[in-house]
This record gives structure tokens, sequence and C-alpha cells, in this order.
């Protein structure tokens, strides 16, 4: 833990101030994770997915520095949109999928506000679409993190809209015949600034990602794969192993090498400009494609999005898919605004209020 | 020539044409000069939802007219005395509503047969006795236009685009009105197009010269001032007064607007008008949908801003979901419904009253909302910075309604002195007002609003949502006796408001009258001009209209119970009627008018003198 006067050291130093939040007020004594702990008994299933999120985001927040009474978490509806009660900060649990809009008018009036949008795959996807397309093309200064379960927890288990074709649930006993959407994807089409994936049990990787997401300015959408244990336990599984083949780890810069042995790769197939998974031997290292999230382009992130399978999840990319700047909506927003001073501000309105055509009886 | 100059009272004139041909501009250059002239005036504007029509068709008319008198007026008025048609469809579409002996001005060139056949006159109507009753003034409007303009090398079909100036020429020398008003505006809108410019000049004046010169005006008229309360005036439309009132609310509370719209016609201009003035403060959204509109602007809201959104009637029923969270939430926001004709599309340029039940009651769940309505376009600021007050106190969602005619009509209106407004505290909290230092968010003051502290504020941090919420420190609860305590409280504090409004005034000069009149929203003109009228035949009788509409005024159970009888006009099937007969048991009678416009004077004041008399009237 740091000294008061180091921390204090820190503040005069602007880059201690996550970048994509340097308007936000950073407290002037170091925080503890036991003060972001409100005093709600958490209510999720045992064994659920939230917890682990729910402890990382807790120990994530005073690394940040920020002033507690500045972060506000909205969320919409579902398991995890309760979310906003377990944190001793401000928060608003809203209605379903409409989170989004919230923190879009929450974001563009106050800049000193860190405001994180909590939501899930029914909520952000299904209900919810519109809105979240509408932000990350927008890109509204908002970290919007996507619980991914792949099923309705709240209600009771219906398939939702991340769920696989011939999903048997009480809603689909024949099997879903919905073609599952992938949150990433949809959200690189929206041409979303930052765009990752993360795993719930991977807390190191989780909190990585949601720094980097707090540091782009912009919107940033953190898809968060997370295990309901109740009504689709194991859905990421095949994820979790130690070195799973399945899971294919981005690092900025680097060739995109994956598995036990790091023995498979992704390359471009010449012929389509398509990308595949290739075992390393046969194409050779220097052959594989280099991961870029800087790219302006956003179509080898979506490419490599495109290699997740979005059915049985035999193959799933984790990590910053993108992270570029763009001018910011907010940002944009308040520069076309000016405040009159307030003593002037009434005679100003006066003026505009009486217009140009008057006359006298 | 010479020609006499008749001194008259009251005028009505309906500009109509093709949508193209610029009748709502002619009608507002119009209104601007009368206002100049000190007449009162009231207008409406009457246009089709296609942008732009079928040329020559009927379903393309666009109208406007304008009622100006040298006494106080309150509607647009009935049967024009004069109506100006550009085609052979806006005569047919307008024709029917002029009255006998009325004047007609027609451009002759675009009678041809072809536009004649298009709407099924199988003769010329202004060539084949078809008008005998009416006074009829045939030119060749567009072709005095291009000869006016010839000078500034326009094509013919730009030329005559100039035609509305020249028709304007006309009639400002009809009704002796000078042109200087209209040749600064055309200076200022044209600036950029010099030669659009000269040209729309040279048609005005060569319309004016014409009425000077030709044989076919015998008589001029003049229209005296009106005796208006002494002031200062401007012209103001109802969407434009609506978004000053909210600006006004949010000066008067210290606090930036935010407004959150998705364009839906009639109340796009609100956003439009919000959209020009960010140096006073104002920040508009436009949202990806009427959902987004209401989110973003409670999520301002939350953040110590004056949310707003504004919407029509399909919009209103999108927010639903939102104005119940805002209900459970108790954050103060203003949703403005300007009403037009549904349900579905319906009619969208047309006016109603019929969202009054959506506004009272179109929720899920006990969701009591403070709703106001405006009376006249002057009349939405001042409903607008009432509801911004009572959003603030009280921290609750308010509804504004307002409908289509109110919104784009326009009338005389005394400027308001901001500085005599009174101020707004929106009371933000900044200490903690429970034991132990804690902050209780649903603690509640004497007027039972709550404590709103704001995100930023230090040591007050806590959690709202739309799940019930223990009474005092707003943690989720599901005990039965706790959600019933929180339902009767957010009730309480609504109807507690009665306390805080002015009673409903009756205007019942003669004190003797037995029936009533109650009214609502932008009845209020045609109700008063009718009464005025009635009373002129001999007869009594009350009128009495209503702002607010949740909670009602606290005196209008005795006002009602006081009359025989008690009619109350709606542009509705008897919304407000229900209202009153539920709420007081009084034997409250609808007059029911739902054809998208405003309840016509001329039309009800015989039927109101039947009711005054006594006998049943439909």
């Amino acid at each position: 833990m740091t000294t008061t006067t180091e921390h204090q050291a820190a503040i005069e130093d602007a880059a201690a101030a996550p970048q994509g939040l340097t308007r936000v007020p950073l407290s002037l004594t170091p925080l503890n994770r036991k003060e972001f702990i409100s005093d709600q008994e958490v209510r999720w299933c045992p064994g659920c997915g939230d917890y682990a999120v729910l402890a990382a985001f807790q120990s994530l927040m005073p690394q940040l520095g920020l002033k507690r009474e500045n972060t506000v978490i909205v969320s919409g509806i579902g398991c995890s949109s309760r979310f906003p009660y377990y944190l001793d900060t401000y928060g608003m649990h809203s209605i379903h999928g409409r989170a989004p809009s919230i923190a879009t008018g929450l974001a563009m009036t106050r800049p000193d506000l860190a405001v994180w949008v909590v939501t899930g795959d029914g909520d952000a996807l299904s209900i919810g679409g519109n809105h979240l397309i509408h932000a990350l093309r927008r890109n509204v200064n908002i970290t919007i993190m996507l619980f991914n379960n792949r099923i309705y927890g709240l209600t009771k288990g219906q398939y939702s809209p991340t769920s696989e074709e011939g999903k048997v649930t009480k809603s689909s006993p024949n099997g879903s015949i919905d073609h599952p959407f992938n949150p990433v994807a949809l959200a690189l089409g929206a041409e979303a600034t930052f765009v990752a994936r993360t795993v719930d049990s991977d807390r190191k990787h989780l909190t990585e990602v949601l720094t980097a997401a707090v540091n782009h300015r912009g919107a940033s959408l953190v898809e968060i794969y997370q295990n309901c244990p109740i009504f689709n336990d194991g859905a990421f599984d095949g994820l979790k192993e130690q070195n799973s083949p399945a899971l294919i780890p981005l690092r900025d810069g680097e060739p995109i090498i994956f598995g036990a042995q790091q023995h498979l790769g992704v390359a471009r197939d010449h012929r389509t400009g398509s990308l595949e998974v290739v075992t390393v031997a046969d194409v050779g290292e220097e052959n594989l494609i280099v991961h870029d999230a800087r790219s302006e382009d956003a179509a080898q992130a979506l490419a490599i999005a495109q290699l997740t399978d979005s059915q049985a999840l035999s193959s799933a990319p984790i990590g910053i898919f993108r992270d570029v700047d763009r001018p910011v909506y907010d940002d944009e927003a308040r520069a076309q605004v000016t405040v009159p001073d307030a003593n002037n501000r009434i005679s100003e309105l006066q003026r505009l209020v009486t217009g140009h055509d008057t006359w006298t009886v | 020539m010479t020609s006499t100059l008749h001194s008259l009272d009251r005028v009505v004139i309906r500009f109509a044409g093709d949508s193209g041909d610029g009748m709502q501009l002619t009608g507002d250059r119009f209104t601007a000069d009368s206002a100049a002239l000190g007449n009162d005036f009231a207008t409406l504007p009457n246009f089709p939802a296609e942008i732009r029509a079928p040329q020559g068709t009927i379903a393309g008319v666009s109208s406007f007219q304008l009622h100006f008198a040298d006494t106080d007026i309150r509607t647009p008025g009935d049967a024009p005395d004069v109506l100006v048609v550009m085609n052979p469809a806006a005569l047919k579409a307008n024709l029917p509503d002029l009255a006998r002996g009325g004047t007609i001005i027609a451009d002759a060139t675009d009678f041809t047969k072809r536009n004649l056949t298009k709407v099924g006159y199988e003769s010329n109507p202004l060539e084949d006795g078809t008008l005998e009753a009416y006074q009829v003034h045939a030119l060749d409007l567009t072709g005095q236009t291009v000869a006016a303009v010839k000078d500034f090398g326009l094509g013919r079909k730009e030329a005559s685009r100039a035609k509305n100036m020249y028709a304007l020429g006309l009639l400002s020398w009809l009704y002796s009105r000078p042109l200087d008003r209209t040749i600064e505006f055309l200076d200022a809108k044209f600036d950029h197009l010099p030669q659009i410019r000269d040209a729309n000049k040279a048609a005005l004046k060569a319309g004016y010269d014409y009425g000077e010169t030709t044989e076919g005006f015998a008589v001029r008229f003049e229209v005296k001032a009106a005796p208006l309360e002494t002031g200062l005036y401007r012209q103001i439309t109802g969407n434009k007064a609506l978004a000053m009132g909210l600006m006004t609310g949010a000066a008067k509370a210290g606090l930036k607007l935010f407004l959150g719209a998705y364009p839906i016609t009639p109340a796009s201009d609100i956003l439009h008008e919000l959209s020009k003035v960010k140096n006073h403060g104002v920040m508009t959204f436009q949202a990806e949908d009427e959902i987004a509109a209401i989110g973003a602007a409670l999520g301002a809201s939350y953040g110590g801003n004056l949310g707003v959104t504004s919407t029509s009637g399909p919009g209103m029923a999108l927010k639903s979901e939102f104005i119940s969270l805002a209900t459970m939430l108790e954050l103060p926001l203003v949703i403005c419904d300007v009403q037009r004709a549904g349900p579905s599309t319906g009619m969208p340029t047309k006016t109603e009253q019929a969202d009054l039940q959506q506004a009272l009651y179109g929720r899920h769940g006990e969701a009591p909302v403070p709703v106001l309505a405006a009376q006249s376009p002057g009349d939405c600021f001042t409903t607008a910075f009432e509801a911004c007050r009572i959003a603030l106190k009280y921290r609750t969602p308010v509804i504004v309604l307002t409908d289509g005619y109110l919104a784009n009509g326009a009338e005389p209106w005394l400027v308001p002195d901001l500085e005599a407004l009174p101020a707004i505290d929106p009371g933000f909290a900044t200490e903690a007002n429970g034991p132990d230092d804690t902050f209780l968010p649903y603690l509640r003051d004497a007027n039972l609003a709550r404590a709103l502290a704001v995100p930023g504020t230090p040591g007050l941090e806590h959690r709202i949502g739309g799940i019930e919420k223990a009474d005092g420190t707003g943690n989720i609860s599901y005990a039965p006796a706790n959600h019933e305590l929180m339902v009767n409280l957010r009730q309480q504090k609504v109807a507690g408001i009665v306390r805080d409004i002015p009673d409903v005034v009756v205007d019942d000069p003669s004190g003797r009258a037995d029936t009533l009149v109650v009214g609502w929203g932008s009845t209020w003109g045609p109700i008063a001009e009718t009464a005025r009228r009635v009373r002129l035949s001999g007869r009594d009788v009350a009128v009495a209209h209503v702002r607010h509409l949740n909670p009602l005024p606290g005196n209008l159970g005795d006002v009602l119970r006081a009359y025989r009888r008690v009619v109350v006009p709606e542009m509705n099937l008897g919304q407000f009627t229900s209202l009153l007969r539920s709420t007081y048991l009084v034997d409250a009678r609808v007059y029911s008018r739902v054809r998208g416009l405003p309840i016509s004077p001329a039309e009800f004041e015989p039927d109101l003198i039947d009711i005054v008399d006594g006998k049943d009237v439909r």
C-alpha cells in the first residue's frame, strides 16, 4: 500500500489518472478494496461467475485512484445488473436494456464521472441491442461490461441471443432455432473503438482488460464469458482448461500463437483472404498474423472475432481486439455548449426570449 | 385609381396552395405584419404530412389561416372572409369553408384543363358561374409574377416561385399594411442569393402595385390595433414558447438543460429550437429512438441537470416504461407531449387531445405523475416553466401536454420579465441526513420530496433502482407493508401538489349562469370565443379552464357542483369528462369533436345556446 504522501505525489503526476478519465478527480487519500464494498448482502447463486467479476472489480477500483463518489455504475435488468448494489459508489439499477442510454445522458453532462455500464447478453443484445450499437458508434466515454452467460438466468433459463442453435431450454424444448450473436463481432461492426473479451475465472486477464478499457477514452465494450451454474453450467469449460487449444489469446503486436505447446497459430489464406487456424510448423511462424489492436482498419479485428465458434465454443479469441482513438461523442457535445456566466444568464436569456421583432402596446 | 378605405374589426384570411407554393411563409409574413400593426391575431397552419405530396392534388394542399382583429381574439377564426388559392385543388379543398359573399383571389394561371381534371372539375369554376355567391378576383398571378421578375435572369419555373410574394403584396395593399418588414425579412433570408432576393422583392412590390392600379378592387380595408394589455409584445408559436419555458426553468434553478429527443411531428421544432441555443447552456441529444431520448434525459437529471424529453403520442407510448422508472427513482424530469391525431400514425400534422388518459394512466403499476396542459401558444412558456418547478421541487417526472394546434399556431405574446419569475431551488443534498452520518436517499421533506444527492457528492454514495425500496434507506425491499407504504407515499406526494397550485378561476360575468363550460388545453380559445358570442345573444354562461390535470385544482369539485349543467368540449371522445365524472360524481357531459382541427366556435355557438337553453345536444 502506498503512503498518503506518495499518493499525493501520484495525483500531481497527470499520468496517474486513467487516460480515459482525465477529468475525473483523484482521491486525495489512498483507497482500499473494502471501501468499495457496500453493506448489501450479495445474492447471486452460489458458484455464480458474477462473484469473481465483482471481486476483481472491487480490487481494481482503488487502483484507479479515482474519488469513490465520482464513480457511477449503471445497470439494466438481469442477474448481473444487481452489480451496482454491491459497490459503495453511486449507482443505478435501471430497466431492461436501457442502461447505455442513461449512461449516455450522464456522461454527456458530467465529464467528472467515471461511468460504467453493467449488462448481460439478454439485456445488451436482445432488448437493448439498439442502445448498445448506438452508444458504441457514437463513442460515448463509458465502459460497458457485458456478462455473457449465454442464457436468461433471472427469468429461470430461457435461451438468450448468444445461446447456441439447438439449445434445449424451457422456451425451446425442441431446440433453439435462433442463430447466436457474436458480441465482439457486433461491436466491431458498430465500429466500436475498444472491444475486448475476457473470462470470469481468469482474474489477472480480467483485471488487465478492464484496466485497458478504462484507459481508453471513448466507448469500451468488454465481453466477459461468465458461467451460470444453475441454468447453463459448464458453458465455458472448454476454454477454462490450462492452455486450452480452444482459447486464442491476443497480444498486441505479437503473432497469434496458442495451444499447450504453442503449436497453433492464425494465418491468412492467401486465396480467400480469410483467417484460419494453422499448425505453426506447417506454415512457419513468419507467416502468422501479427495482432494489431491499434489498426484503424477494423477488418482484421473482425476476421479474428470470426474465429469464435459461437456454437460450441471450440475456439474463442480472448484479449483486446481493438483499441483505437476517435473523437469522443460527449467531448464533442460539450465543446458545442457554452454556459453563460451565472450573473448574465437570465439577462442573456431575456434577450433571446424577447427576440428581435417586438412591438409595444 | 382611388379606392374607398373601410374599417373592419376582424378579418380571417386563408392562403392555400400546393405544398411547395410557400403558403406557410406567406402566412407567417402576413402575421408578422399584422403583429407590427398591433392587431391581435391567431393562426392555424394546416399542411399535409407528405413533404412533397403530388402536385395539384387535394392531398397536397397546404394552407395557413390567419385571424386578425382590433379586439382581443383567441381562435384562428371559423369561416375565412378571404380565400387566396393558387390552384384548383386549393379551391376545391377550401371552398366549403368560405363564408358566402366571401372573397376569392385565385391564380388563374394554374386553372388549366389538366389541373381542373385532376381534382374532378369538369369546367373552370372561375368562369362557369359556380362561384356566383362569392367575390372572385381571378388574375394571372403566375404570369404577372414572371413578368415582374423578368430582369433578374431566372428561368420561368424559378421566377414563378415568387408568386407567393406577389400574392402577399396584393393582400398587403388590400389590408393597408406596409411592405417594409417583409422587405427586411427578404433581405436577411436571401442575403446570399441576391437574384432570388431581388426577384422576391420585385414580386412583392408588383403585387402591391397591382392592387393600387387595377380597377378590380374598389375597396381597401384596415383593421386597427387591438387594445391589448400594455407592454412589449412579440409573436410566438407554441413549440418556441415551450422551449423558452424549459430554458427559463433550468436557468431559474441554476441548472443546465438537457433535451433528449427523437424527431417526431409535430414536436420536432422543440428539438430544433433548443439545438440552436447551446450558447445558453443547453445540451441537446438526438437519440436513436424515443426510449433512449428519455433515458438520456433521465441520466442527465440523475447527474444534477434538468432533463427533458419532447415527443408526440406514439413516442409517449414508447417512453412509458421509463416514466415509471422515473416515478420509482423520484428524479426530476419533464416530458412534453405535443399531441396529434391518433391512434398509431393517425394524422401526424393534425391536432387532437386524445393523449390525456395516456398521460394520466398510461403506465404499469401505481405510477402517479403530475400532468399539466397549455392553453395557448404563449401559454406553453408558462406551463413548461411550471412543469420544471414541480419536477425539481417534488423530484418527479412531470408531463406537459400541448398539441399540434398550439405547437404551430402563433399569437401575440406579452414578453415575460424573467427577473420577476421566482427562483427554483433544486435543493440537492450535500450532507448526511441519517444516523451515524449515513445518507438516507428516501428520507422525505414536508412535501414528501426525497433527499436527492447527485453523483460526485462525497460521503453520500448510494444506489437507486427500479426495484421497490425500503422507506428511508432506499435499499431493496420486498416487505409487503413497506410496498404499500411506498405506493401510498408516492401517490400522496403527487396529490399533495394541490396545496401548491392555484384554484381554478371561474369566468361568470353575470353570476347568474347555470351552465358551466369546463375545458383544458387548446380548447381555451374556441371556448372563450364561443362563450363571448353566446353572451352577446343575451344568455349567461360560465367558463373555467384547467391547467393542472393531476392533481386537479382544490376547488374544482365545488365549482362543478355549483352549476346545473357542466359541458366539457374536448378534441377526443370525453377523456377529461370521464375524469371529472369519476373524481367528483358530477353529471359532466362531453362536447366531442375529433376531426384533427380545433373546435369551431361557429359550430359550437348554436350547440352551446341549445345547452344553455336546456335542450339536448349531441
